[in-house]
């Protein structure tokens, strides 16, 4: 019997997307279609190498070869390669704008709307932002700030072209080219993403943050972002992620690298807000994402937190690889499923090193229709002596036509490691709900106030500037559910 | 301020309250009494708009509306307080963020500025005193590995806090030791005052000796058989529920 609660919860799921609009621009634009002609064409556009264009030749003809993943548990209609758009830029007068003024104010204009100044004097303090629309990074803040400790913060295409040794010798060193289905096609038709380098050394004095945007029609985004912290260095990075609202689905497969040397700290946050489909679930984001970190150098750490509300499917296990001795990789995640939504998540931690440890918190929410899975791989090699693992995974169930999955993957060959795993599923309990009515609190805001709590310990990882954007998107992404 | 007309209520098709008849008017303290499964705890919830029981027949006022039509946090903007018998723990929610929530959305709805972090934690201190509580439990998430003489006590806070007009307290004082109920009791005894009007729901006479009803209702079988002053406590403590009844079976007629 549907309660008055149950109706309200489900008023409160269907809440509007607020970031659905488009940005009427030009662009430079390729015929949908995928093969040899379009990638040269992109590399072309782009002045790359020579070396550059090999490796993405090599990856698309490794591509052709691989079949799509079907193991994973989410559904979807066949996706066709050749009516994707694999190259849409804004147009501009000049190859790229060189300064903030060049940027067509439309430009600037839309990340306004979204709440991503590009006015340093504006922006956001202690922020510095690589903002991609569609396929090309449009603006980098704080770039001169950061040289002057010499942090490369710029975007993919500038690193090729300016620091061609430094993405020579790590590229595809974390993810190789032929890793999976999606992660080799970004290989051959990646457009544009972000680099960051933090010398020996140095603690990056403020939050380094891509801003990834998807607007025109039929494209795919396919970025790149590369991240090395050289030894004893410190780096926060953060990526938001919007798309207009469109009744069609569009492939973001994107592949984020990153390297950790000697006593290096690498953190790296995410707010994915893609569109999640309207609430009989067409259209949306297919958000099929490659992340990982390698733990190279002793004493590293990589940390990977996630707030996952938005894309019509998230298909993404952000990892670390534990080579260096001592050693520690983290995962951190939130990952909402309203109305159709899929998700697919979890992390893949690869002990090698000795001593390395790594910490596992996932908190699935479900509400709607939605089916959250986690999907974690723990793996301690035989030379990883005293590696030892925690995971934690609970998941929170609104209303009674959702779904929560856990499928988590052991593979212990040392016999000193030691491995914890905890999980929980529960449903927004009645009980909860009451208690806090009873107090006065609104059916909303006492949801809220339940996920909130639920979500706390991830929360308590992000950079403070972006928790809170992360609990309002969370209530936001919630509103119209209820348990 | 409260009045009970004839109320009917069931649970799954299952009679539980069977025609219960009370007026409670501010100022006063009511003990409703009863052995178990005799619908005390029904009563309470119905009372406090659990949606878990249906109401089947009769009316409940408070002062002057239909009860039974508002929402939970509704009726509880408007003054009713239910001290629940088994507190529900929330992992992560802070005590101290929930009970400000709380409080505002009432003072909110009463008309009064909202408080914030710093005026409601000279707010807060004051309260815990009374009911003898850590101020250290205010960080932390709601009831989570609270012993259960600090859960109940926290329900008193809660209702310290919030200022009621109207508290219900469902066994409040079941599973404590006498030196908790002591303190719940002076908590409840501090909260009395004119213009607020208290239920205590119990089963064992023990709490009244520390809080002195104005009136006591004996519930049996979904129904009040008698109602009496302090006394009643102490008759029924003597002659038990059993007593109680074969009382009410010879003197009054039965409801059809």
């Amino acid at each position: 019997m549907p309660t008055a609660t149950d109706a309200t919860l489900e008023t409160w799921a269907s809440q509007e997307y607020k970031y659905g609009f488009v940005t009427d621009i030009e662009t430079d634009s390729l015929p949908p279609g995928l093969d040899e002609d379009v990638i040269a064409v992109i590399s072309a556009k782009k002045g790359e190498p020579e070396w550059m264009l090999q490796w993405r030749l090599k990856s698309y003809r490794h591509w052709l070869k691989m079949t799509e993943p079907t193991w994973q548990n989410v559904h979807y209609p066949p996706i066709d390669y050749q009516s994707i758009i694999y190259y849409s830029a804004p147009k501009q007068d000049k190859d790229r704008p060189q300064s903030l003024d060049e940027v067509d104010p439309k430009l600037l204009e839309t990340y306004e709307k979204l709440g991503i100044p590009l006015h340093e004097q504006e922006a956001l303090a202690g922020v510095a932002v690589d903002a991609v629309f569609d396929s090309v990074s449009v603006a980098t803040t704080f770039k001169a700030k950061l040289a002057e400790l010499g942090i490369i913060f710029c975007s993919f295409s500038e690193a090729v072209q300016e620091h061609p040794d430094l993405v020579k010798k790590y590229l595809g060193t974390v993810v190789p080219y032929s890793d999976n289905f999606f992660a080799t096609l970004n290989s051959a038709v990646f457009t544009d993403g972000s680099f960051a380098y933090i010398p020996k050394g140095v603690r990056c004095p403020m939050e380094l943050s891509t801003y990834f945007r998807i607007n025109a029609l039929s494209t795919g985004q396919f970025e790149r972002t590369l991240i090395i912290a050289d030894e004893g260095s410190y780096v926060s990075y953060l990526e938001g992620c919007t798309a207009p609202m469109r009744d069609e689905n569009q492939l973001h497969a994107a592949v984020v690298e990153l390297i950790a040397l000697d006593d290096a700290t690498i953190k790296y946050s995410t707010i994915q807000n893609w569109y999640p489909g309207d609430k009989d679930g067409k259209g949306g984001i297919f958000n099929f994402v490659t992340k990982r970190g390698k733990c190279q150098g002793r004493n590293s750490h990589i940390s990977w937190t996630q707030v996952e509300t938005g894309a019509a499917i998230t298909w993404k296990y952000p990892g670390c690889i534990l080579l260096g001795d001592n050693s520690v990789g983290e995962f951190y995640s939130i990952a909402l499923t309203n109305n159709h939504q899929q998700a697919d998540t979890g992390t893949k931690m690869i002990h090698i090193g000795k001593n390395t440890t790594s910490n596992v918190v996932s908190k699935g929410i479900s509400a709607g229709f939605g089916q959250n899975t986690y999907r974690g791989m723990i793996k301690i090699n035989k030379g990883a002596d005293r590696a030892r693992n925690f995971t934690q995974c609970d998941s929170l169930l609104i209303g009674d036509k959702c779904g929560a999955h856990t499928f988590p993957y052991i593979e212990v060959k040392n016999s000193t490691a030691r491995m914890e795993h905890e999980a929980t599923t529960s449903k927004i309990g009645e009980d909860q709900m009451f208690y806090l009515n009873q107090r006065g609190i609104s059916t909303e805001d006492a949801v809220s106030m339940i996920v909130n709590g639920f979500c706390k310990e991830v929360f308590r990882e992000l950079p403070m500037e972006f928790a809170v954007e992360a609990q309002r998107l969370l209530e936001v992404s919630l509103e119209g559910s209820v348990g | 301020m409260l009045e009970i007309r004839n109320l009917h209520a069931s649970v799954e098709g299952h009679e539980i309250l069977k025609g219960v008849n009370l007026t409670v008017t501010a100022g006063e303290l009511h003990s409703i009494m009863g052995p178990n499964g005799s619908g005390k705890s029904t009563l309470a919830q119905v009372l406090a708009g659990r949606d878990t029981y249906e109401v089947t027949q009769g009316e409940v006022l408070y002062e002057g509306r239909n009860l039974l039509e508002m929402d939970p946090d509704e009726r509880a903007r408007a003054g009713v307080f239910m001290a629940f018998q088994y507190p529900v723990e929330i992992p992560g929610v802070n005590t101290a963020y929930f009970l400000r929530a709380a409080l505002n959305s009432i003072r909110k709805h009463r008309g009064l500025e909202e408080l914030d972090a710093a005026d409601f934690l000279d707010w807060v201190k004051d309260k815990m005193k009374l009911v003898d509580m850590d101020e250290r439990l205010l960080n932390r998430s709601i009831n989570e590995g609270f012993s259960g003489g600090e859960k109940k006590r926290g329900e008193i806070l809660q209702m310290a806090v919030l200022e009621p007009k109207l508290a219900i307290m469902d066994e409040t004082d079941s599973g404590l030791d006498i030196d908790a109920l002591k303190i719940v009791a002076k908590g409840v005894n501090t909260l009395r005052s004119a213009d607020r009007a208290i239920i205590v729901i119990t089963h064992y006479q023990r709490i009244l000796d520390y809080i002195v009803p104005d009136f006591v209702h004996v519930l049996v079988d979904g129904r009040i058989v008698r109602s009496g002053g302090k006394e009643l406590a102490l008759e029924l403590e003597e002659k038990g529920y059993a007593g109680m009844e074969q009382k009410n079976a010879a003197t009054e007629p039965v409801a059809s």
